[in-house]
């Protein structure tokens, strides 16, 4: 009975954010302050971080806890994480830049944090799109090795951020330091059982 | 010295009567919200604007532009000011601990009439003017803003600065009490900024007192602050309490914090990037619907014909 609960409710609780900002845009513009461009890309910016995050720490969850429903919502969780990073590179390119490709482009190409976060959303849309339990099958051993880019994608989330910031490292060191929490909670199992992805 | 008047005044920037009578509309408003804000029990904690005060014998001054101001909410809602805080709403929140009365500026350095003056004492002798001016942040946001202001000039050439002075440095008040920000080494406190000599006697070069002609609120400065608007908004020190003329050029926090980042100069200039992000177009605050573009970045954010003569022959990559 709770397992099939399990799944809408984290589906919702996940939308909450989007929800939010939704609300916010068409109804209490105010929320959004007086740079709405800056808080929506933000805002997102931040919930996607958070996913990958998330979705980085089922794995340990599972492992210190002996519960198996994190890995039932580990995929739901990685695909809101690819969610939240399109909506802040949309509404980046969309608002913020006004769809000027000219601009975008110079920007990807010579802003070294803009370089690194689109790399990121390029890595990750081959993890979405082979998130099916077909493309799991068809994929096999190479799956695995396909989806640890996870890592390399988070790594790239937080070096984005910390580059970004004028001067006060105290947010983007929070999320570094999670970051870093997660992946060595990974250690062990790596040495017990070489070669798997966790 | 010769002042030009700016001409960059489109017909369709003229403010149209509509949009005064809401700006009034809202500042009657405020006022009558201070006005509660006195009734025990109403008074909201927290709030920096509780007691909006006028400003008198305020004149008009021809380098104001004729662009549409940033709407009041905005430019007190909306600051970078790290001694209350990182975040852009964390001054209008924290700032209330700051007390600016009394004010005391300390004057010294190189001139003949140092001492420790009196704020009133200060602004009282010079006439107070409204500048509208544009508003450039080295983070690539824009605003117009009505300061209120007195010449710095005029302030200067009363010390009687020796020939000696070359530099004129300016301090903000160090207080981890009243400027909660400053407890954690964020920048290097207290917070530096300066001018070259004749920058700061530049007819645009203001010390701001005021705002939407009503005394400065805590989180844009309060009571003292520097406005020279052909420059990146860091170098607009706020909260003064020190000025110091010297024969060397001072040491800025954010030349410090950033060397390669932020320069001594700091002009607005959009052929001049920052190393991480660009300068040549600006988000204008408040202005039209999610789907507005950026602007333009002027050089010398559009004051070029007041204040380009002053880096003739300078290579502005390299003094940036």
């Amino acid at each position: 009975m709770l397992l099939q609960l399990l799944k809408p409710v984290v589906w919702l609780l996940s939308l909450t954010p989007f929800l939010y900002l939704l609300y916010a845009v068409t109804m209490a513009p105010d929320i959004l302050g007086a740079n709405p461009q800056e808080y929506l890309t933000h805002n997102t910016g931040a919930w996607s971080l958070r996913f990958l995050l998330i979705t980085l720490l089922m794995t340990p969850l599972r492992r210190l806890t002996g519960w198996t429903f994190p890995i039932r919502i580990r995929r739901m969780l990685g695909l809101f994480a690819f969610f939240y990073v399109t909506l802040h590179l949309v509404i980046y390119a969309g608002l913020d830049l006004a769809l000027d490709w000219s601009h975008l482009g110079e920007d990807i190409l010579e802003r070294p944090y803009i370089t690194v976060g689109f790399t990121a959303w390029l890595l990750l849309i081959p993890l979405a799109m082979t998130s099916t339990n077909a493309m799991m099958r068809r994929l096999g051993r190479r799956w695995k090795k396909l989806h640890r880019l996870v890592y390399l994608i988070a790594t790239l989330g937080c070096i984005h951020f910390i580059w970004l910031v004028k001067k006060d490292l105290q947010e983007p060191l929070i999320y570094i330091t999670i970051f870093i929490v997660l992946m060595l909670l990974r250690l062990p199992a790596r040495s017990m059982k070489s070669g798997q992805a966790t | 010295m010769l002042i030009k008047k700016p001409s960059d005044i489109k017909p369709s920037e003229i403010t149209p009567p509509k949009h005064y009578k809401q700006r009034r509309q809202f500042i009657q408003s405020g006022l009558g919200l201070a006005g509660a804000a006195m009734v025990p029990g109403l008074w909201l904690p927290g709030d920096a604007h509780a007691a909006r005060e006028k400003l008198k014998g305020v004149v008009k001054s021809p380098l104001s532009t004729s662009e549409k101001p940033t709407s009041y909410k905005d430019v007190t809602s909306y600051n970078n000011f790290y001694e209350f805080g990182t975040g852009k709403d964390d001054p209008a929140r924290n700032a209330h601990t700051l007390v600016t009365k009394p004010w005391t500026v300390k004057v010294e350095g190189e001139i003949d009439k140092p001492g420790d003056y009196h704020l009133e004492d200060l602004v009282k002798a010079s006439t107070l003017e409204e500048r509208i001016y544009r508003f450039r942040c080295v983070e690539a946001w824009s605003m117009v803003i009505p300061w209120v202001g007195i010449s710095l000039a005029e302030l200067i050439k009363r010390f009687q600065p020796t020939s000696k002075a070359k530099f004129v440095e300016f301090t903000t008040l160090y207080d981890p009490k009243q400027m909660p920000g400053q407890k954690r080494q964020v920048l290097h406190w207290p917070y530096v900024e300066a001018l070259r000599m004749d920058e700061a006697m530049n007819a645009l070069s203001i010390l701001a007192v005021g705002l939407y002609g009503e005394v400065l609120p805590n989180q844009n400065g309060a009571p003292l602050r520097l406005m020279v608007p052909w420059k990146y908004g860091f170098k607009n020190i706020k909260s003064i309490v020190k000025i110091r003329f010297t024969e060397q050029m001072p040491k800025t926090t954010w030349a410090l914090a950033g060397p390669r980042e932020y320069g001594f100069y700091a002009n607005v200039n959009p052929q001049v990037n920052h190393p991480r992000w660009s300068q040549a177009r600006e988000r204008v605050i408040g202005s039209g619907s999610l789907f507005t573009r950026r602007k333009k970045t002027l050089m010398f954010n559009g004051y070029e014909e007041q204040v380009a003569h002053l880096y003739s022959g300078m290579d502005l990559k390299k003094y940036f």
